[in-house]
């Protein structure tokens, strides 16, 4: 079942910060959802495909081609912060 | 005439305004002193626009207003989907929906209430707090399309947009006593959606009649460049099918959806409708689905794996809220204080689902129960032509009631999950009242892109019944 460990480890790849108050209550949750879950574990599968999508209507393909897009300001209009038309984001590289 | 609107189908009222014997605007303020007086006590509505957003367009249902749940984009307008992340956000372009809705010359009037991100079936899971069950205001209205199926049941809008991944238009329904369409996957385009589950999202209309519905559904469907799942299946007019018989009809009825758990009243209304069927010469036959018992926990890793990577994108560096400082602290902090409980329980899940070493014991192993759960239905459907089931097992339950055991609220969902995962339509609609006066719903399952019988079925039904026009004691105000 999940252990802190594993909570603290998919909070990670996540990208989500938790407190250890919210790891009290989480834990016993998501363990008692897993264990439901598990109940897929009583049918054998190996045999069958598996459904990615509702229907596979084949590929759906198209031309590529150059359009102008006049949603760019609006786009950075929503941005937490920006410069010279660009998003402006914390340092990445050291 | 201003006061007899209220009794009327939106198509009826769209008529009237077209013959000139009432104004678009007298309409809109007809509706709009309701959602004034009313919604303070619902809280259906995360936004009205005053003036509407009016088009110039033209269709059946011209003029009239209609409410739009808060994860479709209408541009120039905020979209939040009840979520702290999304807040401040402007819609940088219309949905698909949105803009046949404007060449419909229908008039948006605001954005409903939600779960967060959909991920819900009573509205409480919002930035916004909860939406309450206009027929009872220490209840809920189900969800995540609550606020929606609120507002429509209550006659603040003759109908609205809702969308649902495992039940989020039908439940609702089901709970305010109205009309929920959820169409076949690929009918309705997804483009402005804000994704959930991408492979089970599907736009639909909430209504107060099966007419309305069929009008709205002959707006909103159709082939998208723009959402390349949407299918070239040409679109029948919906309303061609409102005054069909429907002698000789197979209605199959699953056992496994009328065992345990089922609520009594629930039950006993199912069994009614059963009966009006058969008078108007509808065959009935018992079927199996035998997987069912396997769909909510199917679902619950199917769903979440989706939303888990659809919701990477609310990482504080395009979109609204950003927290924190360094790189890794602007998302997690971001994500942190702008997710809410259950949103983040999904991304949990989500992303254990699909982490390396559970990947195949999860997210795998679901998507060949899936397999077995839509074969189940294509074996179903050869022997009937549409399947009947409750909504819900149970009629709108109390605010608070399932918000601390996210698992029980996850089995409330347990009748209308499989539709999602085997991509088919099924539409909920009243059926029935308990003796404590809530609503009940039916659900009507059809194979894939028939929701032509399912209309048929549906409006006959109201043509026998007065469910549909019932109207909760609070909306009974001139």
């Amino acid at each position: 079942m999940v252990d802190k460990k594993t909570v603290d480890y998919v909070a990670n790849l996540a990208r989500i910060e938790i407190s250890e108050e919210e790891k009290e209550y989480l834990l016993p949750q998501l363990s008692k959802i897993l264990e439901y879950i598990d109940k897929l574990k009583e049918l054998d599968v190996s045999k069958v495909e598996p459904t990615r999508g509702a229907f596979s209507e084949e590929n759906i393909l198209r031309e590529d081609r150059v359009k102008s897009s006049e949603v760019f300001k609006d786009i950075l209009k929503n941005a937490p912060s920006q410069y010279n038309n660009l998003f402006k984001i914390p340092q990445v590289l050291e | 005439m201003k006061d007899n609107i209220l009794n009327l189908a939106g198509y009826q009222i769209s008529h009237l305004i077209k013959k000139a014997e009432i104004s678009e605007k007298e309409v809109f303020s007809f509706f709009y002193h309701r959602i004034e007086n009313i919604d303070k006590q619902l809280k259906s509505f995360v936004e009205v626009y005053d003036p509407p957003l009016y088009y110039e367009g033209d269709s059946s249902l011209k003029g009239l207003p209609i409410a739009i749940k808060d994860n479709i984009c209408i541009y120039g307008k905020r979209i939040t989907c009840a979520s702290k992340i999304l807040s401040s956000h402007i819609a940088v372009y219309d949905a698909t929906v949105i803009k046949r809705l404007k060449k419909a010359g229908l008039a948006i009037v605001g954005t409903t209430n939600m779960d967060e991100f959909a991920f819900g079936s009573s509205t409480e899971n919002s930035c916004y707090g909860p939406t309450r069950n206009p027929w009872d205001l220490e209840r809920i209205p189900g969800g995540s399309s609550g606020g929606s199926a609120s507002a429509v049941a209550c006659r603040l809008v003759p109908f609205a947009l809702g969308s649902d991944t495992g039940g989020s238009i039908r439940q609702p329904a089901s709970f305010c006593g109205v009309v929920g369409f959820k169409p076949t996957y690929g009918r309705v385009s997804r483009f402005g959606l804000v994704a959930f589950g991408s492979s089970l999202d599907q736009i639909g209309p909430i209504t107060t009649n099966f007419s309305d519905c069929a009008h709205l559904l002959n707006i909103i469907s159709g082939f998208d460049e723009f959402d390349s799942t949407t299918s070239h299946k040409p679109v029948p007019d919906f309303t061609k099918v409102l005054n069909y018989p429907i002698e000789g009809i197979k209605i199959g009825l699953p056992k496994e959806y009328f065992g345990k758990g089922l609520d009594n009243e629930v039950e006993k209304s199912i069994l009614e409708l059963i009966s009006v069927f058969k008078k108007l010469g509808v065959k009935f036959k018992e079927i199996s689905l035998p997987h069912t018992d396997y769909a909510v926990a199917t679902y619950y890793i199917i769903a979440p794996s989706e939303a888990s990577s659809n919701l990477q994108r609310f990482d504080g560096i395009r979109y609204g809220l950003r927290l924190g400082d360094d790189l890794m602290s602007v998302y997690k902090i971001t994500r942190k204080e702008g997710f809410g409980e259950e949103a983040k329980r999904r991304i949990f899940i989500g992303t254990y689902s699909l982490s390396s070493g559970y990947y195949e014991d999860y997210y795998l192993r679901a998507s060949k129960v899936r397999t077995l759960i839509k074969k189940d239905f294509e074996d179903a459907f050869k022997e009937v032509d549409v399947i009947l089931t409750p909504t819900s097992p149970t009629p709108a339950f109390k605010l608070g009631e399932k918000s601390k055991d996210p698992l029980s609220m996850y089995l409330s969902d347990i009748y209308t999950i499989s539709v999602n995962l085997a991509g088919l339509c099924a539409v909920s609609f009243p059926c029935g009242f308990s003796l404590q006066g809530l609503p009940i719903g039916a659900q009507l399952i059809g194979r894939a892109f028939d929701e032509e019988t399912l209309i048929k079925l549906g409006s006959a039904f109201e043509k026998e019944t007065d469910y549909h026009q019932r109207i909760p004691p609070i909306g009974r105000i001139k």
